[in-house]
């Protein structure tokens, strides 16, 4: 591997590291590549991306307000003799039509919507203009480990606030308490069912069974009573597979039901507990009893028993396998540098998951200064770095949206708890090609205007920029043209 | 990268014609080539374990209903005295009724961890464990296939998936404004990819693929640019109007079922194809989960069906999924991972039959782990026997090349 020259690893540093340069940035970050990285590292985490963002709790009770008026107006609808159907959907001439106009349920369920995008927006907001990049990737990566996903209609709202709540303020800490955080955070436990999971042998499901008790855990969202009450062992397990110890970490499915069993009473709270939308431990729905998983035995009552769950967890060395692994291949290469990896997975060891410390290896390590780049960038990393290429950012959620959309990543939706994929092979089908081609054309159209692409080329890929795609803008017809020749260059659509 | 010696190459084309002269025997080797040549085959794919039991409810099931408690079918769509179909497939039971579809009522990965990603990795390499291999057995049996004879393939969607993904440049589509035949940019990009083994065949490919577009969809219902939302599966935000948004769900279903029909029909089009639906992980309230993801995999298939008009009857579509779920309905009106699923088989090329594959019955006894429909069919034998009858793959590639060291998992012959 040939060493990178100072000018090449500013180069690097920005677009590899952070999310495409800014005009300037490279220049900037010249005389201290790894510091420039290094310094963007803090304790206090990473950025909020500004807004007037709701908390989980009041996006919550504004999403049981939409559900229960919509139930409400069904209910009234039908008893009215008109067809029971939701709000909007009056044929045209209808008598509702009129007062669909100011229907209180179409308002807000726009608004829900609403919410959504500019939580979204304000992120890519954030992305577009930020000087400090790489802490900005980082907290991202940490947000597609933990995925949670509007592909859920209650969690939606809640995608922006969890990033906010749960994931930026912990990704240079422990990683145990960034797990802690985002686990019981209430867009995972709505995400990953949990709410509603209740011990078999608890004294609620025991009431249940006599016909006694009413609708628990659901916040009020969902039917009061319940026919069945019961485990349900999807947070368990994805736990396991996907945040902690991996597929390959050694648990059966007698693991995950146990845990799933430990983890009984974790839920949010409803009108009499606690409020809505507000992560809370129920103890009557926690089933009883020690819990055996991966051979150690948690005689632990309560929620402190899922906690030592967590911890220990947190601590395996398959969890930091696992993770380092995955941290290696997001930033240098689909298929990472095992030593790299070792790297990682030493300062997560000796550190006991400091997360501050392992960012600080990966920019410092060796391996992921290798001038090749490897990364093709996903549909995000595309547009995000598109905007700071043109200096310029989002005014609004049609600029990025849609297109994010066609290229497969829709905003806040992964389609899985598994998150984005993070492989070239995933993100360059043709179709996608194709799709970022009419991008560049109709960006570049309605950006450029009078200035020059062959400077913003330098700007934007530095040492990085290679003579063909040198020559080409130089030949470009127009400045456009120019503009979108750069965004779609080999080296533009990697990192 | 992709060079093959010509020593290496006639040696595969002798490798190749000899598998076919063996297979099928008396029939003139060139005559034989040509009504291959029609023959379509169309995988899709359900994302996060597809449950069986509702798919094609095993009704005549004594411990059906025990098991099942309130998520019993009791609507369901009558195909005999032992399965029904779930209401929402109106259109699969249509095709079923004239022999034109088929259900695997217990069919599986040779995968048992309950993961879907480990399962869907396991189904799309077809490969006999994960990380064993990186491309998937439908390019794979493109690749193997293109020796005799011009076969291209097809995803839709935004992304490729796993399935068909590998040596062999395929190609993608998904519903989009089409591209400016004058721009200049599409050339010069062209150029500047030429060096770019990702870039620069992904790049051409697309522009063919939109090329054809325009005539593979042309006469569809409204524009597909405005029609289709890529994100017609997902329940993106809450939707005010519940019912009309199901409603523009199935046409937008419909509509991208018959987009690919368009391409299939195109001359040269591909004649492999493969689309992959998500949101099948009904881990609560599954009831209306299901009811929403059927209708909308109905509304693909028939698209399909209608969009091939009469090539239809050389066709095959195979729906798969990872894994199945548990037999009993969990705590929460759902079910957690499980194994044995149901896969459907349809097409005008099939041949009129029952269940393919055993029912190994839902008795406690019978059950996987005392969990799981416990699968009598091995998936990759469902695949093999689509390939070799009506595709026309050679026995040993299947078992070598396209399904790695499968030889001991028979394929299922006889199914068209």
């Amino acid at each position: 591997m040939a060493l990178a020259d100072q000018d090449l690893k500013a180069a690097i540093a920005v677009t590899r590291f952070g999310l495409g340069a800014k005009p300037g940035e490279i220049v900037e970050a010249k005389h201290d590549p790894q510091g420039y990285l290094s310094g963007q590292i803090r304790r206090s985490g990473a950025d909020q991306p500004s807004g007037q963002a709701m908390t989980s709790a009041q996006r919550m009770a504004e999403f049981r307000d939409y559900r229960r008026e919509r139930r409400e107006l069904r209910v009234e609808k039908a008893s009215d003799g008109r067809p029971a159907t939701p709000a909007g959907v009056a044929a045209d001439g209808d008598m509702a039509t009129k007062s669909d106009v100011r229907d209180p349920v179409k308002v807000v369920g726009n608004m829900l919507r609403q919410d959504i995008s500019s939580d979204f927006t304000a992120r890519t907001q954030l992305g577009a203009s930020t000087d400090t990049a790489f802490r900005e990737r980082w907290a991202l990566f940490w947000a597609n480990h933990f995925t949670v996903s509007a592909t859920k209609a209650i969690t939606g709202t809640v995608v922006g606030p969890f990033e906010d709540e749960a994931i930026r303020p912990n990704v240079f800490g422990r990683f145990q308490d960034l797990l802690g955080a985002a686990e019981s955070h209430p867009a995972m436990l709505t995400y990953l069912d949990q709410i509603q999971s209740v011990g078999p042998d608890s004294q609620f499901a025991i009431n249940t069974r006599r016909g006694g008790a009413r609708g628990i855990g659901s916040g009020g969202f969902l039917p009061a009573v319940q026919r069945t009450v019961g485990l349900n062992e999807n947070l368990a397990r994805e736990i396991m597979e996907l945040h902690t110890v991996g597929v390959n970490g050694g648990y059966t499915q007698a693991d995950v039901t146990e845990f799933a069993r430990a983890m009984t009473g974790l839920s949010i709270g409803n009108e009499r507990d606690g409020g809505f939308g507000v992560a809370i431990f129920r103890p009557q729905a926690h089933e009883p009893g020690d819990r055996t998983i991966m051979g150690v035995r948690y005689d632990q009552q309560g929620k402190e028993q899922a906690n030592a769950i967590l911890i220990d967890l947190a601590s395996k060395p398959q969890t930091a396998r696992f993770i380092c692994t995955k941290i290696a291949r997001h930033f240098v290469a689909d298929d990472p540098p095992p030593s790299l990896v070792d790297r990682l997975e030493r300062a997560w060891t000796s550190s006991n998951g400091d997360l501050a410390r392992v960012a600080e290896t990966l920019v410092t390590a060796p391996e992921a200064w290798d001038p090749r780049p490897r990364k093709f960038k996903t549909p995000y990393e595309f547009i995000v770095s598109s905007f700071r290429a043109a200096g310029g950012q989002p005014r609004n959620f049609q600029q990025f949206g849609p297109i994010l959309t066609a290229l497969g990543q829709k905003p806040f939706s992964a389609p899985s708890p598994k998150g984005w994929p993070e492989d070239a092979q995933s993100w360059a089908a043709p179709d996608a090609i194709v799709k970022r081609m009419q991008f560049a054309q109709a960006f570049s159209t309605a950006t450029l205007r009078d200035r020059d692409p062959k400077i913003l080329a330098a700007e934007a890929l530095g040492e990085r920029l290679s003579p063909e795609t040198a020559m080409a803008i130089a030949r470009a017809e127009t400045r456009p043209e120019g503009f979108a020749l750069l965004l779609m260059s080999p080296e533009f659509q990697r990192r | 990268m992709n060079a093959i010696t010509p020593s290496r190459r006639s040696l595969l084309a002798t490798a190749a014609g000899f598998g076919l002269s063996v297979q099928l025997l008396a029939v003139p080797a060139m005559a034989a080539e040509t009504a291959l040549n029609a023959k379509k085959v169309i995988v899709v794919i359900c994302r996060g374990g597809m449950d069986g039991l509702s798919v094609a409810p095993p009704v005549g099931d004594s411990d059906y209903h025990g098991l099942r408690g309130q998520l019993t079918l009791n609507d369901a769509l009558p195909l005999d005295g032992a399965f029904a179909l779930h209401p929402q497939l109106a259109s699969v039971h249509a095709m079923a009724k004239a022999g034109e579809a088929r259900i695997v009522p217990a069919i599986a990965t040779p995968d048992r961890a309950r993961s879907h990603f480990e399962a869907q990795d396991v189904l799309e390499t077809g490969a006999a464990g994960v990380y064993s291999t990186t491309s998937g057995w439908l390019n794979r049996a493109v690749e193997t296939l293109a020796i005799r004879r011009k076969v291209d393939a097809i995803s839709i969607g935004p992304t490729a998936p796993l399935l068909l993904r590998g040596k062999v440049q395929t190609a993608s589509w998904s519903p989009g404004r089409g591209v400016d035949a004058e721009a200049r940019l599409p050339a010069l990009l062209q150029d500047l990819y030429r060096d770019d083994p990702l870039l620069g065949p992904a790049l051409a490919r697309g522009l063919a693929t939109e090329t054809m577009a325009k005539d593979a969809t042309a006469g569809l219902d409204g524009q597909p640019a405005t029609m289709i939302k890529t994100d017609a599966m997902g329940v993106a935000a809450p939707q005010a109007s519940a019912r009309a948004a199901a409603q523009q769900g199935r046409e937008a279903a419909h509509t991208l079922g018959a987009s690919l029909a368009g391409f299939m029909r195109e001359p040269g089009g591909p004649t492999v194809a493969a689309i992959s639906l998500d949101g099948f992980d009904s881990h609560a309230n599954q009831a209306g989960l299901l009811t929403a993801r059927l209708a909308y995999l109905d509304a693909v298939l028939d698209g399909v069906r209608q969009g091939l008009g009469p090539e239809w009857k050389n066709t095959v579509v195979v729906v798969a999924t990872e894994f199945g779920r548990t037999a009993r309905a969990n705590g929460t009106g759902g079910t957690d991972h499980g194994t044995g699923s149901t896969a459907l088989l349809l097409g005008g090329a099939l041949k009129p039959g029952g269940i393919v594959g055993d029912w190994p019955t839902l008795k406690q006894s019978a059950l996987f782990e005392n969990r799981d429909v416990a699968p009598t069919l091995d998936m990759r034998s469902l695949f093999k026997g689509v390939l070799a009858d009506h595709m026309g793959v050679d026995r040993a590639q299947l078992d070598k090349v396209v399904f790695p060291d499968s030889a001991a998992v028979k394929p299922v012959l006889g199914l068209v």
